[in-house]
């Protein structure tokens, strides 16, 4: 069923009786061509994208729970591609663009609304190293625009800018930076790929991996075997817990972020900011609320619970920026689990052991990746060879020295 | 959290830095055959267990000292904490 203005005016009119479940509950299949662990966004985006773009035949995404119901579910909605390596900016500005046309291509309502993004600055040392950004967002194909205090006043006039210690000197804004309404993603991917013969599995937990003479054969679930020739994990948060099954240790850590969410308010925030003197980034969600989230606890969790002190330091962050959030309740707090790898950029590539590929290490910026890795992702299982934008993300290049390592902190998952 | 630091009782969190695995403590033998594969491993892998997990803290805000803290991993709770010097001389190394 194709969703259009006229199907939801006819099902208005004849008492919404005409719609179907958007994708269907099969059992599994004694065997695949492809398995998906992890019916999250990038792994309902890489059964899409592998149906769609690279003609794949029989694949499964397997989900220990319901779809759609880890980090996708639980992040700040945030898109934008203002990255500065060469590894990473090419890959996020593909997504940017994939992002641009997914409600048209998968013929689904995911709110893609690009209001912009700004990264204040604060100091000369900051404006030097944002119009180094901009310039290498610009050389990529990307958007960056500069912006003086009068430009940002006439869009943001109740920041804080004339704070003691961290005046507001600027900003880096991409404009085609924004929010997306998160789950409406997973839902999106899960329709498009169920319309394209793929099987999703919920409720059908992977308990190990079947890995005879150094290929994997298929994965033991819940509901029983399941043969298959390619299994691909993607599963971020619980990366270390699934690959231990495969008896590998990875360069990655998990970790918990906590985001909040305020009471609904009238229109206040119109575009995504964030805070370049402490951990603090905002947005208004189209209910109303604001979404709102800084650093994460820092500590290994998967619990999906932080502690208080983090959510004092982002208030603190908030208060700093924006007055006015004072008197604003704060509705839901939450904390997802993130994959901290051990230099803040991602890993798509195989495994050392046949037919076993993995998507993981996303830390706390894996949602606006979602279309790209999923992209990224299905061309590797499908050709055995990464896609050009992802070549980077390999496993080896920790060993080899490679780091893709955005901030300069070194191998310490909980700084980066 | 609330950490029992052995010398100085329960102190909160806020006042350590974290650093990651207790493994850490096992320095590899930089002379050894293998030595740039295991300081690869030592560096970059982690066990990232879900459940019990050892692992270093600095307390920066108090006495400098490093706690090796048992603490689980899927709620938080602290088993047992010691003194990364005590650790350490228990596997035999000098200082």
């Amino acid at each position: 069923m194709r969703y259009s203005g006229f199907k939801v005016i006819k099902e208005a009119l004849t008492g919404h009786r005409g719609w179907k479940p958007a994708w269907r509950d099969p059992a599994p299949q004694s065997e695949y061509d492809v398995i998906i662990i992890g019916g999250g966004g990038h792994g309902l985006a890489t059964a899409y994208y592998l149906a769609k773009e690279f003609g794949g035949k029989r694949i499964a995404v397997l989900e220990k729970g319901w779809i759609g119901g880890g980090n996708v579910g639980r992040n700040t909605t945030i898109i934008r591609s203002n990255y500065l390596l060469d590894g990473n900016e090419p890959f996020y500005e593909f997504s940017l663009k994939l992002w641009e046309g997914l409600e048209q291509d998968f013929n689904y309502n995911a709110m893609v609304s690009q209001r912009g993004i700004l990264n204040l600055i604060h100091t000369d040392a900051q404006r030097d190293a944002f119009t180094r950004r901009g310039n290498a967002m610009i050389l990529n194909g990307a958007d960056a625009e500069l912006l003086s205090v009068e430009q940002i006043r006439k869009r943001y006039p109740f920041l804080n800018f004339n704070d003691a210690r961290f005046p507001i000197k600027g900003g880096l804004a991409q404009h085609r930076g924004g929010t997306v309404r998160h789950d409406a993603v997973a839902w999106g991917y899960a329709r498009g790929a169920d319309q394209r013969g793929v099987d999703i599995i919920q409720n059908c937990e992977v308990t190990g991996f079947r890995i005879e003479s150094g290929v994997c054969k298929g994965v033991e679930t819940s509901r029983g075997f399941i043969a298959a020739k390619k299994v691909g994990c993607a599963v971020a948060g619980s990366s270390g817990r699934l690959m231990a099954k495969a008896g590998m240790r990875l360069p990655i850590e998990s970790h918990v972020l906590q985001a909040f969410v305020s009471e609904g308010l009238k229109p206040v925030l119109p575009g995504v900011i964030t805070f370049g003197a402490g951990h603090f980034y905002c947005s208004q969600s189209d209910k109303g609320g604001l979404v709102f989230g800084g650093d994460i606890d820092g500590y290994n969790s998967y619990a999906q619970r932080g502690n208080l002190p983090v959510v004092e330091d982002v208030a603190e962050g908030g208060m700093a920026l924006f007055p006015g959030l004072g008197r604003v309740r704060l509705l839901r707090m939450w904390g997802g689990i993130m994959d901290m790898s051990m230099d803040g950029s991602p890993i798509i590539d195989r495994t050392h052991i046949g037919g076993l590929y993995f998507n993981g290490g996303w830390c706390y910026g894996g949602f606006k990746a979602t279309p790209a890795s999923g992209w990224c992702f299905a061309h590797l299982l499908a050709r055995d060879a990464p896609h050009p934008v992802a070549t980077a993300y390999r496993f080896d290049r920790f060993e080899r020295g490679r780091m893709i390592d955005e901030k300069g902190v070194g191998a310490q998952p909980n700084l980066h | 959290m609330i950490i029992n630091h052995p010398l100085l009782g329960p102190r909160d969190a806020q006042e350590f830095t974290y650093l990651g695995d207790a493994a850490l403590i096992e320095r590899p033998d930089g002379q050894a055959e293998d030595a740039a594969r295991q300081f690869y491993e030592y560096l970059y892998l982690r066990d990232n267990p879900a459940g019990k997990h050892r692992e270093l803290w600095f307390h920066e805000q108090g006495d400098r000292s490093w706690l090796v803290v048992t603490r689980d991993t899927l709620t938080h709770e602290i088993t047992k904490v010691e003194l990364a010097r005590d650790v350490a001389r228990a596997r035999g190394r000098g200082k």
